[in-house]
């Protein structure tokens, strides 16, 4: 069978790949890689299809990044994983609890990669993921203190979650916070400044702060990267730059429902469509799917109206969720939609969400899922 | 020199082996040894900050350690372990 799509998956308790043939009609599921390592992120490189990166920790011990030069076959781990700096004050200094993201660089930057970890860091290599380095303009800004309250984070501890950046400009970009929400920077992470107007943090003494929401997942339209969609802790927005107010669009969803998720997928070819996986986020935030019935929302005209698809998904007694890297989207047509549950099971849409069938089940709770690109 | 006994969940490094010597140093000065022969190794036992990880635990002989600057004498054994931790 000729692997025409491969997912990488990461799981709380190692990595798999799943490849499908040409039609997305086979799948055949391979590994585990790594068994026992927490792999919060698992993702290959859009630059050179045989680079991979995965960030992986055990409930032992410390934080890692593990790269494969050959699509997976063989690992190396980094020299130098993502730290910060050494401080005097080992008492209250700050150490790598996990790294949460890993970003390939702008396509100008082959070699270049990202990180985002637990607690917030942003970390930057030049070797492919061999060493890495703290980046300053963030991790040493003098208002971090404020971006990263000590007594803030999710209950897998406060995160710098996300890493965007435009594909036009290498030195634009985005990042997602659990702490502080958005920040932009235009000089290649030299410094950044928050970007969070209109969004809510209903959390927060005051609802409407220039920081402090909390930003599950945002995503540029790839063929509008003005637009950004965002799924927040408290809704779902988008951002049409160089606009700065937030839209909530999620305002639109059914009221039983709510707008509140981990992740949203922006269609590659459409910048007006979008998917979510919504959540229960109410009373306790159960963070199951809401009632037990398991859905995604589809927008085709920016946010004014959303569309419930669930065929496919149990219709009772469905009670998983999807975590902030595990969907994404091909790029074939029709569009498949891809998402890992927190059950352990893999989920496809081969008709853009219309319908779902599972193409694996009994893995560890789901982390991330990532599509390889073709070589 | 020191002997070092390493647990399992840092076989991966050492090639299954769970019994070694290093110079006789400070603790942290055994890990940077043994870092050198099994690079990554010491990363996953002490943080950036030279502090050890929350889920792993060091003894010297029957005393916990929790200062990696502690020195160590001739013919002491250092015991690395994974502590209980969570499923």
């Amino acid at each position: 069978m000729a692997a025409m799509t491969e997912l990488l998956i990461g799981t709380r308790k190692g990595a798999w790949t799943l490849s499908g043939d040409a039609a997305r009609r086979d799948w055949r599921l391979e590994g585990p890689a790594f068994l026992g390592q927490i792999v919060n992120h698992y993702v290959a490189d859009p630059r050179d299809t045989r680079i991979r990166m995965m960030a992986a920790k055990t409930g032992h011990l410390g934080p890692t990044i593990f790269r494969s030069a050959d699509a997976g076959a063989t690992w190396k781990e980094a020299t130098v994983p993502p730290a910060f700096p050494k401080s005097a004050d080992a008492a209250t200094a700050r150490a790598v609890g996990h790294t949460f993201w890993v970003q390939p660089g702008h396509a100008s930057e082959p070699g270049v990669w990202w990180a985002g970890t637990s607690p917030p860091g942003l970390f930057v290599s030049e070797d492919d993921g061999a060493t890495w380095t703290s980046v300053d303009g963030f991790n040493d800004d003098p208002m971090y203190p404020q971006w990263v309250p000590t007594d803030a984070g999710t209950p897998d501890g406060p995160l710098l979650n996300q890493v965007v950046i435009d594909p036009r400009d290498a030195a634009h970009m985005y990042i997602a916070t659990s702490t502080a929400g958005v920040f932009e920077s235009f000089d290649r992470a030299s410094s950044w400044a928050p970007l969070n107007r209109g969004v809510e943090a209903n959390f927060l003494p005051d609802p409407y702060p220039e920081f402090g929401q909390d930003a599950h997942f945002i995503a540029l339209a790839p063929t509008r990267p003005d637009r950004i969609w965002q799924q927040n802790h408290c809704g779902v927005y988008r951002l049409d730059r160089p606009e700065v107010n937030w839209t909530r669009i999620g305002e639109a969803m059914p009221k039983e429902i709510g707008d509140i998720g981990f992740t949203i997928v922006p269609h590659p070819r459409d910048a007006d469509t979008a998917w979510v996986f919504p959540m229960d986020g109410t009373d306790v935030w159960p963070r199951v799917s809401p009632g037990g019935r398991p859905a995604v929302y589809r927008t085709g005209d920016a946010g004014r109206i959303w569309t419930r698809q669930d065929r496919g998904f149990p219709r009772e007694q469905g009670w998983f969720t999807v975590k902030r890297q595990a969907f994404c989207a091909d790029a074939a047509e029709p569009l498949g939609l891809y998402l890992g549950a927190t059950n352990g099971e893999v989920w496809m849409s081969g008709d853009e969400g219309e319908s779902w069938r599972r193409l694996g089940a009994h893995l560890p709770e789901i982390y991330s899922l990532s599509i390889a690109p073709g070589p | 020199m020191i002997r070092v006994l390493v647990p399992s969940q840092l076989h991966s490094y050492t090639g299954g082996v769970s019994r070694l010597e290093a110079p006789v140093g400070a603790i942290c000065d055994v890990l940077d040894d043994l870092d050198r022969r099994f690079p990554g190794l010491k990363f996953r036992i002490v943080d950036e900050q030279d502090r050890i990880r929350p889920h792993m635990r060091l003894f010297v002989g029957r005393d916990a350690a929790r200062d990696v600057h502690a020195g160590l004498r001739d013919g002491d054994e250092l015991m690395i372990f994974g502590a209980l931790s969570g499923g």
